[in-house]
């Protein structure tokens, strides 16, 4: 008798807490492996930042030594001016995207195949998109170095011009870039209403003032959307990097995420203390973008 | 390219490969180099190892060189094998310091073959008067030069410095640039640096340089960049080296539009393999610079190691000692067209580069192994930073040289 007082005691606890409980139960897996595998790293990272390391050996705590070389290290301000180049002209990605979608968005014979095309580089890995850059750019066999040839010219060696370098790699970076602001688009253009349009068109709206004041306001989530993704994209633009110039020449092409990667990870670095302080200083730069985000998210949300 | 490319994949199947659990009587051996050539080399000498002791289980684990030196900082503290392949000087520090190999002075001692037929490369196996090593293949750096060029414009191989700078100028006269190079990868520059400072300098100074007891801005190594500064000037390298790798440096020298490498013996398979016949090819040791120096050459050796938490060390020292052996290291270097560090080992008298590149590495009278392994690392990859764009803006030089010394001042405290 007991034990059945109990059991139904304890059936209705959980049907009348159930919509309470059920969220969090649902969301347990996910915050579970966040926690360990972004959020304690950022602490992590923070801490290991105060200790000169090398990964393997005893660590020794230097305070913020290594924050104050990093203010005197030529090669944090070369990675941070490139990182800003980096912010700039990859926002190009937004506009291009843009464009390349309203040209694709109409329907004649084998638009899907063009659509396809066009979306064709953000399927291929970054890794292969930096390989056939590199490839291009290579002014004995590639294609710059034929085209310049033909016109009698000598090609520029653009992965080898500490001038040049930064932005070769930004335009190969914006070819998948662009194919995924595209996409975003694209789908946005989907449910832009055709009412609005039709009344927009009975007021004598077309071209620019259509686009601008009746189809834009209806893309803000896709621009927001690209807006971010582009943002964090340029942030974290590491593989390019690695794949095309290895930070070279001589430095000129780092951004802060290939020289934390350097200086920690790599064949000449494991000084993960000074890597975990250029992570940090990353991570904040990164916060101000991703404060600014949800600051409008959270905006949108509570007028919506 | 490679070394990042292949990184996190490798590093991935390299844990997934170690993780397999070894039994008493098993003896691990991670090597670090899947080419054709070394592979059947290592294969080979462990197969005979097996012959001679049936009752050990040899399982052999083989990774990309790249690969390797990240998973070993993984795997020596995770789960060690017995044996590992790794690199003698700098480059073993931070795990000798760490307490990460083991020490090996022991076998060092007892082992007579060890003890006598090991003289030349002791001192880079040892650290702290110890011995962590076993040597089992070293090659000879110099130029490598197209024969057939050479002779079309009748210049003969260079002894001298002005030799050489003549040499260079009857090739640009005929349209072909002196040098290749490709420094995409840094290391090539450290490879002109270094013989250059050790024919103006002497072997001394290239080891006090990479000890942190000789500034950059200092007028030995001042001198030496003022040859380098002459050889941008009259012996001209290929234009676009900051972008091209090694091998992709390989293919104006295949072209015969440059006809100079300075290079390891390593380059002669690749260029081979570009094309080159033999009687195409030919080396000369970088020439004299200054008469009142000793040769000393560049000869990077590759080693065996015994991690110190490795389950089996007596039949690691087993295999350490086994590879040692004069036979051994004979045939192991006569498949890879290397030079054997026992120096009671046969080497392949028919190989032409092995022959010159033994009188070369025998009669020298210092061994360096390299600027990236005998400097710290934080140090290498600035300094070759610094070659690569003294390379291609010389006029920089004030600036390098100072940015280096700060550096200095930071690394060896």
């Amino acid at each position: 008798m007991q034990s059945l007082e109990l059991d139904s005691g304890y059936k209705k606890w959980w049907r009348s807490n159930q919509q309470k409980i059920a969220p969090w139960l649902f969301l347990f897996p996910a915050i579970l492996f966040f926690t360990l595998y972004v959020i304690a790293p950022i602490f992590q990272s923070m801490w290991y930042s105060l200790f000169a390391w090398d990964g393997i050996g005893a660590k020794e705590w230097i305070g913020f030594a290594n924050y104050i070389e990093l203010l005197d290290d030529d090669r944090f301000y070369t990675s941070l001016k490139n990182n800003v180049i980096w912010l700039a002209l990859f926002m190009l990605a937004v506009p291009i995207g843009l464009f390349v979608a309203l040209f694709l968005n109409q329907t004649i014979m084998g638009m899907r195949f063009y659509k396809s095309m066009f979306f064709f580089p953000f399927v291929i890995s970054q890794v292969v998109v930096g390989l056939i850059f590199s490839w291009f750019y290579n002014p004995n066999f590639g294609i710059i170095g034929q085209i310049w040839n033909f016109f009698g010219a000598e090609a520029p060696s653009i992965l080898g011009d500490e001038d040049l370098v930064t932005y070769g790699i930004i335009f190969a970076g914006l070819w998948p870039q662009v194919s995924y602001c595209m996409i975003l688009y694209l789908t946005g253009l989907n449910n832009v209403s055709q009412d609005q349009i039709e009344a927009g068109r009975l007021d004598g709206a077309k071209g620019w003032r259509m686009l601008r004041h009746v189809i834009l306001p209806q893309l803000w989530p896709a621009t927001f959307l690209a807006i971010v993704i582009t943002v964090i994209g340029a942030l974290r633009s590491f593989d390019m990097i690695a794949i095309m110039t290895q930070g070279g020449p001589y430095g000129s092409s780092n951004v802060l995420s290939y020289f934390m990667f350097e200086t920690a990870l790599s064949e000449y670095g494991f000084r993960m203390g000074y890597g975990s302080a250029i992570a940090v200083i990353l991570f904040l730069i990164m916060l101000l973008f991703i404060g600014y985000f949800l600051w409008v998210m959270y905006n949108d949300e509570k007028r919506g | 390219m490679k070394s990042v490319l292949k990184l996190g994949l490798s590093s991935l199947v390299a844990s997934a490969l170690f993780a397999s659990s070894a039994f008493a009587g098993d003896l691990v051996i991670n090597y670090d180099d899947p080419n054709q050539a070394p592979k059947a080399a290592f294969e080979a000498a462990v197969e005979a190892f097996k012959k001679e002791n049936p009752d050990i289980n040899v399982i052999v684990n083989i990774n990309d060189r790249e690969a390797h030196k990240t998973a070993i900082r993984n795997f020596l503290s995770a789960d060690a094998p017995d044996v590992t392949a790794w690199y003698p000087g700098n480059r073993m520090a931070p795990f000798v310091n760490a307490g990460q190999f083991e020490d090996i002075s022991d076998l060092w001692a007892s082992d007579e073959n060890l003890s006598k037929n090991f003289e030349a490369i002791k001192p880079t196996m040892s650290r702290d008067g110890k011995q962590w090593g076993v040597p089992y293949s070293y090659y000879q750096w110099g130029i490598y030069y197209r024969a057939d060029i050479f002779k079309k414009h009748n210049i003969s191989e260079p002894k001298t410095w002005d030799q050489l700078l003549g040499a260079c100028d009857t090739l640009k006269e005929n349209g072909i640039t002196p040098f290749t190079i490709g420094t995409k990868y840094l290391w090539t520059a450290a490879g002109v640096f270094d013989y250059l400072n050790l024919r103006t300098n002497g072997y001394n100074v290239h080891n006090d340089l990479t000890a942190g007891k000789i500034k950059y801005t200092d007028d030995r190594i001042r001198k030496t960049f003022a040859n380098w500064q002459q050889m941008l000037d009259r012996c001209t390298f290929v234009k676009n080296h900051a972008s091209m790798s090694w091998q992709d440096a390989l293919a104006p020298f295949a072209k015969g539009e440059a006809a100079m490498y300075v290079m390891g013996n390593f380059a002669v398979a690749a260029m081979q393999d570009a094309g080159l016949k033999e009687d195409q090819i030919d080396f000369f040791q970088f020439p004299e610079i200054n008469a009142d120096v000793a040769r000393a050459e560049e000869a990077p050796a590759d080693a065996f190691f015994i991690p110190s938490k490795a389950k089996n060390k007596a039949d690691a020292r087993k295999f350490l000692s086994f590879i040692a052996r004069p036979e051994v290291q004979g045939e192991w270097n006569k498949t890879l067209r290397q030079l054997p560090p026992n120096s009671k080992a046969s080497i392949n008298t028919e190989d032409k580069f092995i022959v010159e590149g033994f009188e070369t590495v025998s009669t020298a009278s210092g061994l360096a192994q390299f600027f990236d392994r005998d400097a710290p690392a934080e140090m290498a990859k600035a300094g070759m930073e610094g070659f690569q764009e003294f390379m291609v803006k010389p006029d920089r030089l004030d600036a390098i040289l100072k940015r280096l010394d700060k550096i200095q001042s930071r690394v060896y405290k």
